[in-house]
């Protein structure tokens, strides 16, 4: 309590960044923002603050300071830490016992910074970007056991443990999973941890062609030697690795396999005469450079200091290849992640009618897009998410049952919500 | 059984029910409506059949338009909606009010489209989910969430509960394994959340619609990841001196990095009925038993049955048996899965909970309930989800003998009431219904709740979708009813309960 009195909350000074470092403080921000009407942008290492639409807040509530390991029990399987924890920090406490955060999170620091910077907890619930092990585990919102966090009236809720199984009342860590911060402010977060496989290796093929690719993956993803990881990187990115075993440096399919040592050999083995390779069409990465392979994948490192708007866009695998096709332009680069439903695209110039294009195609082929880097001067005008008219009215709905007010990052996903 | 409030009936409804009757009968098939009390009869409780309660009328929409016009006509005249799928529910969720409308979803009972490409299924939702894996297993591809009702159970009905199965550890449970559904909302709108791609756009719709117990929305149609079978499935049957040895044994194989398809513990008590029952070949003489299951390609398996043997020897298991065949290791959960019939043969009634704890306080609930078994004096056995930590006590009781039930009834909400202090959860599996919601607020303090019923209004403003169920009417920690079987008659007695 004493921390609380000797904290700055008042609104009425000129403070305009709020680091609080405990809970009582949070609350007391967010109430008074509650009674004033003041908007709050909420904040964590400045990783993700650039995905989403612009929008003004007087107020910032930087959770930065709000940070730590409350309870860490391997075995378990759970890791509770407070929302600013870096995710550094985590993954290197699961890494002392062998364990990880299985969804993989994506660094976009190499994207907006030039430098790693893989964010915090809280923000990587708030964006549930996963990396290229969803298809096999899920994504962030499925090893989000719990959560406890600040609405926008300053109340302290709570839903799910740390237990796997839980089925009482409704799952609210689904709703907060990828809500951008715009529903309540997360304070506590439970999240599931894995074991580390004991090994992986990445079957290389060598092939320039997306459709040849896109038949490697589906065809790996249904078969029996259930990989872990499936991307499709074009000619002009397969020189961005450099690594012992991989022999040559155009375009290639890249599948993971992990487990037991001599599982991955066999199944390593066997995915290789499903696919009907000859000897010189594929090699073998080790487990370190495996590691590295699959880490600059899910950090989006062939975009490193590129200048270009960058795309996220989510089809089902059957879809891929035509969503490609429509959109292929000759500035454009991209590569596949998730096993072939996940196109990240570098777009050199966009405007609105291009991303209505875009939009247009990824909606008739059952996707979905994310802007996820955009030119400054387009952003303010484009959607960053898209939305039909039914969900937004859900959703504006679902809004003012957590911040009535509209208080927390208010128009970050979606004008008027 | 103790008496259960309900939410107030509307007295104006029930004068009304010719009038509701004839307009329902415009809107859809008058065929469909049914309402006369033999009609009725067979809808008047779930899986949970301690309660019983007929409707006004049900009604058996074909189309979602047909849902969607139905829910905005009683949306309009501020009628009740009950929605029920297959009515195996152990919670009570489909238990139909006195003024309500029953949406019984049977006819929604086909298969959609199946979609190896996208390795996906988009079905109905009254198709039970077993029905889901028989169709695609000819291309060696299976559903993964394995409710032990799943031959009854409908994937709907998975979806209001998030159900989960005896291989959740490694496979997730429902709402792990949904792409997308279609639902209708009290208003009579009809969406979609999600579909064929992962993840969706914005608010997680899906995710809380799964496992809302039908007070949000009523699922019109179910798209589901199918998985490629595994190669191989092995399972090891250990038997062990003490509880304690086997919940360690446990929490071990989970350090080392093995996470199993299903890890089973049962009691001494539990083993010796369920052998006595079904002759598996159990150590009876064991305090704990347990069984492991992995599955993969081969070398996988063998990997992890050879890591999962030292790590019982290294904790005194006293006897070790590892699957020879397939034949052998459905044999080792023959027993298991006969759990509850075993156990009605040793008592009147049983009533089956479903708590869920941290994988590591196993031995310290287990001790909690010998001491309360000793309290209330009646007999308990327990099956054990070791690997995701689900508790399924099964108290036996008799319940001609009122004193023995109220006892019965005192015992379990005790038991819950552990859980949720030790770390875990008031259920795991079988969901709120009516049956834990005055246990609620051991979980949750009025703001939880209050936030949760918040969302409800947000969707449901009148509270007309499926009221009186997860959420407290008394605001206060009633004991009420578990899972009630008497004389060993359970509603479906041919489903393994497990």
């Amino acid at each position: 309590m004493e921390e609380k009195q000797n904290f700055q909350t008042s609104l009425d000074s000129n403070q305009n960044i709020f680091k609080p470092s405990t809970r009582e403080e949070i609350v007391e921000i967010v109430k008074n923002c509650y009674k004033k009407s003041i908007p709050l942008e909420i904040s964590g290492l400045q990783s993700k603050n650039k995905i989403g639409r612009n929008f003004q807040a007087e107020k910032t509530l930087d959770l930065s300071n709000y940070k730590g390991i409350i309870d860490y029990k391997p075995e378990e399987l759970y890791i509770k830490v407070k929302a600013g924890t870096p995710i550094s920090e985590i993954e290197e406490a699961l890494k002392k016992n062998n364990q990880q955060l299985a969804f993989e999170p994506n660094d976009f620091g190499y994207l907006f910074s030039g430098e790693s910077n893989s964010g915090s907890i809280g923000g990587v619930v708030a964006c549930n970007f996963a990396g290229s092990r969803r298809f096999k585990v899920g994504s962030v919102r499925d090893h989000l056991l719990g959560f406890q966090g600040v609405n926008g009236k300053g109340e302290t809720i709570k839903s799910g443990g740390t237990v796997v199984k839980n089925v009482t009342g409704y799952d609210l860590c689904k709703i907060l999973s990828g809500s951008f911060g715009t529903l309540t402010v997360l304070t506590e977060i439970s999240i599931k941890v894995l074991p580390k496989p004991e090994t992986s290796k990445t079957l290389i093929i060598k092939n320039p062609h997306v459709k040849k690719a896109l038949d490697y993956l589906g065809q790996s993803l249904s078969s029996s030697t259930d990989p872990s990881g499936g991307v499709f990187y074009p000619d002009y990115f397969g020189k961005n690795f450099i690594l012992n075993d991989l022999t040559h440096d155009g375009g290639l399919t890249g599948i993971r396999i992990e487990g037991p040592m001599n599982s991955v050999d066999q199944r390593i083995n066997r995915l290789s005469k499903e696919l009907d390779l000859i000897d010189n069409e594929f090699s073998v990465l080790d487990s370190v450079q495996t590691e590295i392979f699959w880490n600059k994948t899910k950090n989006l490192e062939v975009f490193k200091n590129s200048k270009s708007n960058l795309i996220r866009i989510v089809v089902p695998i059957s879809e891929t290849l035509q969503v490609i096709q429509k959109l292929k332009k000759d500035d454009l680069n991209y590569f596949i992640d998730w096993g072939g439903s996940l196109i990240w695209m570098a777009f050199d110039h966009l405007n609105s009618k291009i991303l209505a294009e875009i939009k247009e195609i990824t909606k008739n082929h059952q996707g979905y897009y994310t802007l996820i880097k955009i030119e400054d001067d387009f952003k303010a005008s484009a959607d960053i998410f898209t939305i039909d008219p039914i969900k937004y009215k859900i959703s504006e709905k679902i809004k003012k049952s957590f911040d009535p007010k509209r208080i927390f990052n208010p128009g970050k996903m979606y004008t008027g919500i | 059984m103790s008496s259960l409030q309900m939410p107030k009936v509307d007295s104006s409804i029930l004068s009304k029910k010719d009038k509701i009757v004839s307009d329902i009968g415009r809107i859809i098939n008058p065929k469909n409506v049914l309402s006369h009390p033999d009609e009725l009869r067979p809808f008047e409780t779930d899986g949970l059949t301690a309660y019983r309660q007929m409707p006004l009328v049900v009604v058996m929409p074909e189309t979602v338009e047909e849902v969607s016009n139905v829910l905005r006509y009683c949306n309009d005249n501020k009628v009740k909606v009950v929605p029920r799928g297959a009515g195996t529910g152990l919670s009570g969720g489909s238990l139909p009010l006195e003024d309500c409308v029953l949406m019984a979803m049977g006819k929604f009972n086909k298969i959609l489209e199946i979609d190896y490409q996208n390795r996906c299924v988009v079905t109905q939702p009254c198709v039970t989910n077993l029905a889901i894996t028989h169709a695609v297993q000819d291309k060696g591809f299976y559903y993964a969430p394995d409710p032990s009702s799943q031959i009854a159970c409908s994937i709907g009905g998975n979806v209001a509960e998030n159900s989960g199965g005896v291989h959740s550890l490694k496979y997730g449970a429902t709402t792990n394994n949904l792409l997308g559904i279609e639902v209708v909302l009290m208003d009579g709108t009809i969406t979609k959340f999600g579909g064929k791609a992962m993840d969706s756009e914005g608010y997680d719709f899906l995710g809380l619609m799964t496992g809302s117990e039908g007070l949000l929305g009523v699922i019109t149609e179910v798209t589901v990841k199918i998985l490629k079978s595994p190669e191989i499935v092995k399972a090891a049957l250990v038997g062990f001196p003490t509880i304690e040895d086997a919940g360690n044994c446990v929490a071990e194989i989970i350090a080392e990095g093995c996470i199993p398809a299903g890890m089973e513990i049962m009691d001494k008590a539990l083993t010796k009925a369920t052998n006595d029952y079904s002759k598996a070949g159990y150590p009876t003489d064991a305090e704990a038993m347990m069984i492991v299951e992995f599955d993969g390609t081969e070398h996988e398996v063998e990997a992890y049955i050879e890591k999962a043997k030292q790590i019982a020897e290294k904790n005194n298991s006293s006897s070790l048996k590892v699957s020879k065949s397939n034949e052998e290791r459905l044999k080792f959960w023959a027993g298991r899965k006969a759990a509850f019939p075993a156990c009605g043969v040793l008592a009147p009634d049983y009533m089956c909970m479903d708590g869920s704890i941290p994988r590591g306080k196993l031995a310290e609930v287990l001790r909690e309930i010998t001491r309360l078994s000793k309290k209330y004096d009646l007999p308990v056995a327990n099956a054990f989800h070791a690997g995701d930590g689900n508790l399924h006590p099964l108290i036996m009781f008799d319940a001609n003998d009122k004193n023995s039930l109220k006892k019965c009834e005192d015992f379990g909400a005790d038991i819950l009431k552990y859980c949720v202090k030790v770390g875990g959860a008031l259920t795991g599996e079988h969901g709120v219904g009516i049956e834990k919601r005055e246990l609620m607020c051991e979980a949750f303090n009025d703001k939880d709740i209050q936030q949760q019923l918040t969302i409800k209004v947000a969707l449901d403003p009148n509270s007309l979708l499926n009221p009186g169920k997860v959420y407290p009417i008394l605001r206060k920690c009633a004991e009420e009813g578990r899972v009630h079987v008497h004389g060993g008659k359970t509603k479906f007695p041919d489903i393994p309960r497990f």
